[in-house]
This record gives C-alpha cells, structure tokens and sequence, in this order.
C-alpha cells in the first residue's frame, strides 16, 4: 500500500498529461460536433496518421546523422507537418465524405457510417502504406532518459513537461482564436445557429471547412506527442484513443470547447489512477464506463453541452 | 431485388427453398460446403441486427457483444470448462435467454439516447464486453481469457453428433429458416408497426400512444436472441471459442450486411451477409485490400444512396424547400427525447 | 430597388407562394401584412436565398439574385431582423453587434466604431449592455440587440420579420418609432407583420398575403381604410 502511495504522485503528473493530449483530440471532436452534430468516427484516425508523419520525420532526422539533436528543433520539425497533413486529411475528410451527405439531406446515420468507412479506410491505408507492423520512435535519442528533474518532490521528466506544455499552448491558442478573433466568432455563430450566420454573411461551408482543419491538426499533434511518449504507435491506434477522447468530450460537454479540455484532463487522471489502483488490464473499460455512464445520467456532461438552442433568442 | 406479383411468391419462396436443400448435392466439397454454412450463420445474425437497426431504426454498433455472450455461455454449457455437458436442444433455449436478458440489460441505458450517441454507448458495451471476455480468467477463470474455451461439444441429435459440413449446413439452415419466419412475423405483426414508427419519427410515435420504452427493450432482446442462436451455431461448430472472434470489426462487417440488404427485404439482408462472407473467399489473393475497399465502399455507399436505404433512413428534411447549396434543414435533436 | 416578380416558391409538394409580385422602392417603408402561414416569412426567406423559388425573380437594385446563395445576397446589402430576435445567445452584446458587421469586416475599424456609437445611439440601453451575454437579456432589449445587428452591416434594404412579436405593446409602439428614425436616415425597409394597424401607420405602402398570394397592394392610407384589409384578419383560415 505504501509503494502505492509512493508513485501515486507520479501517476497523478502521468494522468495530468496523458488528460491534456486526451483533450487536444477531443477538441476535434467538440468542435466538429459543433458545427455539424455529427461524431467524426474517423477523427481518432487522424490522429493514428498524424504520429505517422510525426514517425516519419524522426526517422529521417536521426537518419540525417545531425549530432547533437536538438530537441527545440526537431519537436517542431515533427509537429508541423504532421498537423499540417492532419488537417489536409480533415479538410478531405469533411469535402469528400460528409458534405456530399449533408447536401442530399442525409440524417444522422448516414453520414455516421460513412464516418465509419472513412476511419476503417484511413486506418488501412496507413496498413497497406506503411505496413502492418508497429513503428518505433527514437525518442531517447532526443529526450535522453536522464533527462528528468525533480519539481515539488515529484521526478518528471523533460519529456513530460515539454509535451503539457505544447498541448497547453495549442490549447490556449485554439481558445484565443475562438474566443477573440473573427474567424473565431464566425465559428461560434455557425455552431450555434447555422441559418442566422449565413443571414450574417458568413461561409457557412467555409467555417465547417476550416472547423475541421483546425480540430484535425489540432489532433495531428497529439498524434507526435502521443507517438514520442509511447515510443511505439500502430495503424489501429486510433480506435481506441479516438473513443477515449470521444468519452473526454461528452464528458465536458459536447460541443464546449473548454468542456473538452476540461473533460481530458479529468479522464487522464481517472485513468491513470484506476489503472494503478485497479487492474491495469481493465483501464480501457473504465473509460468506456465513464463515457456510459456519463452518456446515460448526464448527456449534457460537465460543463453542459454547446448546441444550439432549439428555443430561438 | 424485384418485388414479384403476389401470385409468384409462394412458388418462388418455395423453390427457393428447395434448391436450399438441394445444394450439399451440388456443391463438390467441404470446404465450399463450409463457406455456404458460415453465409447461414451470419444470416441469422444478419437478421438479428436488421430487428435493431432495421426495423425500429437504433443504430448498435456493438451487436458483436451479444453474439459473443452467446457463444461464450453455449460453451459454458457444453464443453469441459465447467463440465457442464448439455445437449444441444437444451442449450440452445438457455443462451437464447440469456442473450435475450442482456439485450435487455444492454438496451435500458440506451433508451434515451441520441441516434449518435446511442451508436456510441452500445460500441462501448461491445468493448467492455471483449475486455472481459478476455481478462475474466483471474482469480476464478470463466472464460478461459485470451486462449478462450476449446473442446466445446459438437451439436447432436439423438446420438448422432454433427461431423461435416454439409450436416452442420442442414442445422444453420433451418434456424435460418426459422430466423427468418420469426423476421417476417415480427415485422408485420404490431411490434413490427411500433418499430417502424420509432424509427420514422419516435416523438409521434409516442404521441400515438406507443410504448416506446417496451418497444425499444423488445428490439434489442429479440436481436440479442438472434445472435444468441448464432453465437451457439458458432461455438458448436468452431468447437471452440475466442476473445477475438468477437471484436468491433465484426460488428462492422454485421451490420454492412443490413445496410447492403437493406431495402427492408429480408431475403435482401441474406443476400448481404452471402456477399461479405463470400466475397473475401472468392478474391483470396486480395484479403490485404478487403477492409480497405470495404471502407472504401462504405463510403461511396452513403453517399449514392444516403436515403435509398429506405430501412433505416428517415424521410429527407420534412419542412423546408430545396435549400441547394445552403445546408440541409436543421436536423431535429435525434429520434429519442430527453 | 426591391423587386418581386411572379415568385413560386414551395416545400415539398406544396406551393407556399404563388404568383407573388411585390416592389420596394429606395427610402420607402413597405409592409407586407397577413396572418399566420400567409406565406410573409417564405417570402423573406426567398428573398433571402435560405429558400429558392421555383420559377420567377427576386431583382435587388437591377440585379437578379434569386439564384444566388445566402451569403452572397447579404453581401450586396440586404440585412436581415429574424422573427424572435434569433440573436447568438452564447455570445455578448457587443460580440453579436460585430457579426452583425461581417461583412463590413474589411473595412477601416474606424467605420465599425462609427456605427457601433450609430446603434447606442439609437439604443442607449444597449451600451451599458455590452458584455453581458444576449441570452440574458429581456425580450424587448434583445430586439434592440437584433435590430442593431441588422443595422451595422449598414444595408440599403432592411428586411424586419414580425418585429411587434412577443413584445409588450408599449415596446411595440417604441420600435416602430426606431423604425420611422432609421428608414429617415435613409434606409428602405420591408415590414413583415401581423399587426396590420401599426404596421401601416408607419408604412409608405403595403401588400397584404393571403395563402401564399398577394390580395391586395395599396398605399398605406388606403389599406387602412379598406375593409378587406380587416376581412384578410378575420377571414383567415
């Protein structure tokens, strides 16, 4: 019980991190449900192809012998494009499979399984790519494994801190620019009544388009933190990250941006926790209690749901 | 498939039924024989999940759990694991039961739900089902975990224990002819009309006087009971089974057979199952790129024929007039209340 | 500077406007009077691109926009007062004045000052409003919110959808004043309303719908007077 209690700080920073790239992903969802109410099945794969990128690029640094590696450097170097190619497959995503829907006057369930299809198909044409075997990461080789300190008693590691504090950043970032800038309130407006903003002047399609840009690199990038942390990452990742991020966004409230970030990290830390104190085995089916539970007893999550209200102002 | 002139029904149906019967003189090997069985079992469960999906219109993308359960406990009642060794007569009543309860356990969480959000509940039941499928052999091993539960008793009548394929054929065959009786009763009878009506538009129908509520539990137990038939087809004649026989995908693969029947013709939805289950057969060479056309498929799928799938589909947006380019009509918050 | 010429609009099957022609010319108050699904807010939403007619023409200072999308048609200067106000209740006064301005975006931030002084000046209540979030705010005030949104897009043509709705009379005989101010500032207007007496008494002229087709098309005074305009009301199915 006392070594238990003894890593139970350590396992609380792990939870506060893995809780902050929950949100990142599930900030793609949030947002996506937002303007379209729709659940991007495939934005967990997404994700899956944004460690791929990230993968890919580390491989070519290290292959490109620059000693000594500079972690400043190669982070991003990692991120960019790997949220860059993110987001094009987002943008791909909403043009090609979900528009055409909506334009015909789908329902729900249509543009659901072809959300499906989107994710099986992304999922196996990283397989066919890149073949069905895991990739590792050389983290190491940027974050040596000493490279820790300690911080209030608790040893972290750089590796840690560096991945809170971009998904701190970006996650300060996404609410600035919804918060504050114009793109942001067009945003806001499409979420909360389509018909009115397209009345305002808005691009309607335009603002899904970008919505789904921004929450796919947005997941992008959790993809090469996920990828470094891990150190090893496979075609089927998406899955099952993808429904835990899904849980962290109902469980802020679907649709709110800050629910999201607020609901990853709550998920993080009970996660974390239940696996040291229960069976590690079972983590994965508390998540998907918690994402039951909360769906059952209270649908509008924490911090209440951002949907539109059916009531008009 | 061409709807035939009332005249032509019965004889067609009962060709068809014939030929059925006919076909284990035609067919030249076990194996073949073997793919013809496998397109029977996932017919019946095919079935099952066009009760749900289908008929009264509640997306379960985690149908795979209640084919699992039910493979599972026909193992418990029929192998070593608990030296338990019931006939397959006995069984079969029991798994129904008991898959039938876990339709309901299963279905009265979601009965408030969203159609997405409901979609995403019953995927949960269906991953929590697997991980303990998987994980329930410490400390008391019930399901044997990953390794899964082997040396499950063959069916057998009256002292005649099933051996080729083509008796186990005989068997699928006539539960399939039974699924799919009980189908066609089931969707003409009132249940069927509640269904229907849930699925179109499930505030009217409960101003109609519909007990949606029992409706709903009654999809999903009768669905669960179909898988449940099927999960003790399978695990009588795999002889065995596994964690992974029972994973998401196969929920995937179940219901693309619904939607590529899925006309509400229930010979359609055999069809389906006869396509995803032969398909992989016939193009061997090409199983690397099966899910990745399916995908693929599921996609063009919806979007040629988004409302074509009249079985699941609601009608397009009620009120407003073509908005081209603009986007369609606020979608109403789903089929279920709050 | 508003033209309507022989609109059919429908939903589904059914022919919501049939045959309407109306004309709005520049700095008038045109009102567009009947009762309930008389077919007024189709024929907004036609004029506005969320419904496309079937046949015949919406024209806007000489150029047809009957085929064009919504946001393009707003574009050009026409500004939109939604029935039940319909203002972005999660956002904050100021924040829906400034959607209202979207599409003045580009435009110097001096512009957007002047009319965002423009509309407390109008409405003083609203300034000291101006963070709070519309959602919260009474109904008479969020007309004012709506009304104002409208305004800094600076249109040529305002369109009102059943202003008078929900609000207390006294309010009822406030706004229409604001609506007399801003049409003498030199904005044309179209009225949608149920309210026929009000609507006219600030109207230069107005049409009256009845089932989807225009009834009668007059000079404000003369409606007043006519008999067929309390037969339209009380005639109504």
């Amino acid at each position: 019980m006392a070594d238990l209690l003894s890593i139970l700080p350590q396992q609380l920073v792990f939870g506060v991190t893995l809780g902050m790239v929950y949100g990142l992903i599930a900030l793609g969802y949030t947002m996506v449900y937002g303007v379209l109410f729709m659940i991007n099945f495939a934005h967990g794969d997404v994700f899956m192809i944004g460690a791929y990128m990230g993968w890919a690029v580390l491989v070519a640094v290290i292959d490109a012998k620059v000693m000594p590696i500079n972690p400043l450097l190669v982070v991003p170097l990692m991120m960019l494009p790997a949220m860059l190619f993110a987001g094009v497959i987002g943008l791909g995503l909403e043009r090609l499979a979900y528009r055409p829907l909506y334009l015909r006057g789908a329902t729900r369930l249509g543009p659901l399984i072809s959300a499906i299809g989107a994710s099986i198909f992304l999922q196996n044409s990283v397989m066919l790519t890149e073949g069905a075997r895991m990739k590792v990461l050389a983290t190491y080789r940027v974050f040596p494994r000493d490279w820790r300190f300690d911080i209030l008693g608790v040893n972290v590691s750089v590796l840690v801190l560096v991945i809170a504090g971009i998904a701190g950043i970006m996650m300060w970032g996404l609410n600035a620019l919804v918060q504050r800038t114009t793109l942001g309130r067009s945003m806001r407006a499409v979420a909360e009544d389509r018909e009115i903003a397209a009345v305002m002047g808005v691009n309607v399609w335009g603002v899904v388009a970008t919505t789904f840009f921004v929450g796919s690199a947005l997941g992008g990038a959790a993809g090469v933190l996920v990828g470094l942390y891990y150190t090893q990452i496979d075609f089927f990742m998406g899955y099952s990250a993808g429904l835990k991020a899904f849980t962290a966004a109902v469980l802020g409230g679907i649709g709110n941006i800050r629910g999201a970030m607020l609901g990853g990290l709550i998920l993080g830390i009970v996660e974390s926790l239940a696996s040291t104190l229960i069976n590690p085995a079972f983590k994965d089916a508390i998540s998907f209690a918690v994402l039951i539970l909360v769906l059952v007893f209270r649908p509008g999550g924490i911090l209440g749901e951002a949907l539109p209200d059916w009531k008009r102002v | 498939m061409r709807e035939l002139g009332q005249r032509w029904r019965r004889p067609f149906h009962g060709s068809l039924a014939v030929l059925c019967l006919l076909i284990p003189v035609v067919v030249p090997n076990d194996y073949v024989m073997g793919v013809i069985a496998r397109i029977c079992l996932y017919a019946v469960l095919a079935l099952g999940l066009n009760i749900v999906v289908g008929f009264a219109g509640l997306l379960d993308l985690g149908y795979v759990a209640f084919f699992g359960i039910g493979s599972y406990v026909y193992a418990f009642l029929a192998s070593p694991q608990f030296g338990l060794h019931l006939p397959f007569i006995v069984a079969l009543p029991i798994v129904i039961l008991a898959t039938a309860i876990s339709g309901i356990l299963i279905g009265a969480p979601t009965l408030r739900l969203r159609g997405d959000y409901l979609a995403i509940v019953t995927l949960g039941f269906g991953e929590i089902t697997y991980i303990m499928l998987i994980n329930l052999d410490r400390p008391i091993n019930i399901t044997g975990g990953p390794s899964g539960i082997i040396r499950i008793d063959p069916p057998s009548f009256l002292g005649f224990a099933l051996e080729r394929n083509d008796q186990y054929y005989y068997l699928f065959l006539l539960l399939l002819g039974l699924a799919l009786l009980a189908s066609k009763r089931l969707r003409d009878s009132r249940i069927g009309w509640a269904w229907q009506a849930i699925r179109e538009d499930e505030l009217a129908a409960q101003a109609m006087g519909v007990n949606t509520t029992r409706a709903k539990l009654q999809a999903f137990a009768m669905g669960a009971s179909f898988a449940g038939i099927g999960g003790s087809l399978l695990a009588s004649w795999q002889r065995s089974v596994f964690p992974d026989n029972f994973l998401f995908t196969e929920s995937v693969n179940i219901l693309a057979m619904v939607i590529l029947g899925g006309m509400g013709n229930l010979l359609a939805v055999i069809l389906g199952a006869a396509v995803i289950v032969a398909l992989p057969e016939i193009f061997r060479d090409f199983q690397l790129y099966r899910l990745f056309a399916f995908g693929l498929m599921l996609m063009v799928l919806m979007i040629f024929r988004p409302n074509g799938l009249m079985s699941f589909e609601a009608k397009p947006p009620r009120e407003e007039a073509e908005p081209q380019g603009e986007l369609a009509a606020e979608p109403d918050p789903g089929a279920s209340s709050r | 500077m508003l033209r309507l010429e022989k609109i059919m609009t429908y939903y589904g099957s059914i022919a919501a406007l049939k045959d309407v022609s109306l004309e709005i010319g520049k700095g008038e108050v045109v009102c567009l009077l009947g009762g309930n699904a008389s077919g007024k807010s189709t024929t907004m939403k036609t004029v506005l691109g969320l419904v496309k007619p079937r046949s015949g023409s919406v024209t806007f200072a000489g150029e047809r926009i009957d085929g064009l999308d919504t946001q393009a048609i707003v574009s050009k200067g026409i500004s939109l007062v939604p029935e039940a106000r319909r203002l972005f209740g999660r956002m904050t006064v100021w924040e829906n004045l400034a959607m209202g301005a979207y599409t003045r975006r580009d435009r110097p931030p001096a512009e957007f000052e002047e009319d965002v002084a423009r509309v407390y000046g109008l409405f003083p209540r609203l300034k000291e409003r101006r963070d709070q979030y519309a959602g919260t705010l009474s109904g008479g005030e969020q007309q004012m919110v709506a009304i104002s949104r409208a305004l800094m897009a600076r249109p040529q043509l305002l369109l009102m959808d059943e202003p008078s709705m929900g609000l207390a009379p006294v309010f009822v005989d406030q706004v229409f004043d604001i609506i007399q101010t801003i049409n003498r500032q030199g904005t044309t207007i179209l009225v949608v309303e149920q309210n026929a007496s009000v609507a006219l008494s600030i109207a230069h002229r107005g049409y009256v719908l009845q089932n989807g087709r225009i009834v009668m098309a007059d000079s404000a005074a003369a409606l007043l007077r006519a008999d067929g305009v309390r037969r339209a009301y009380l005639g109504e199915a």
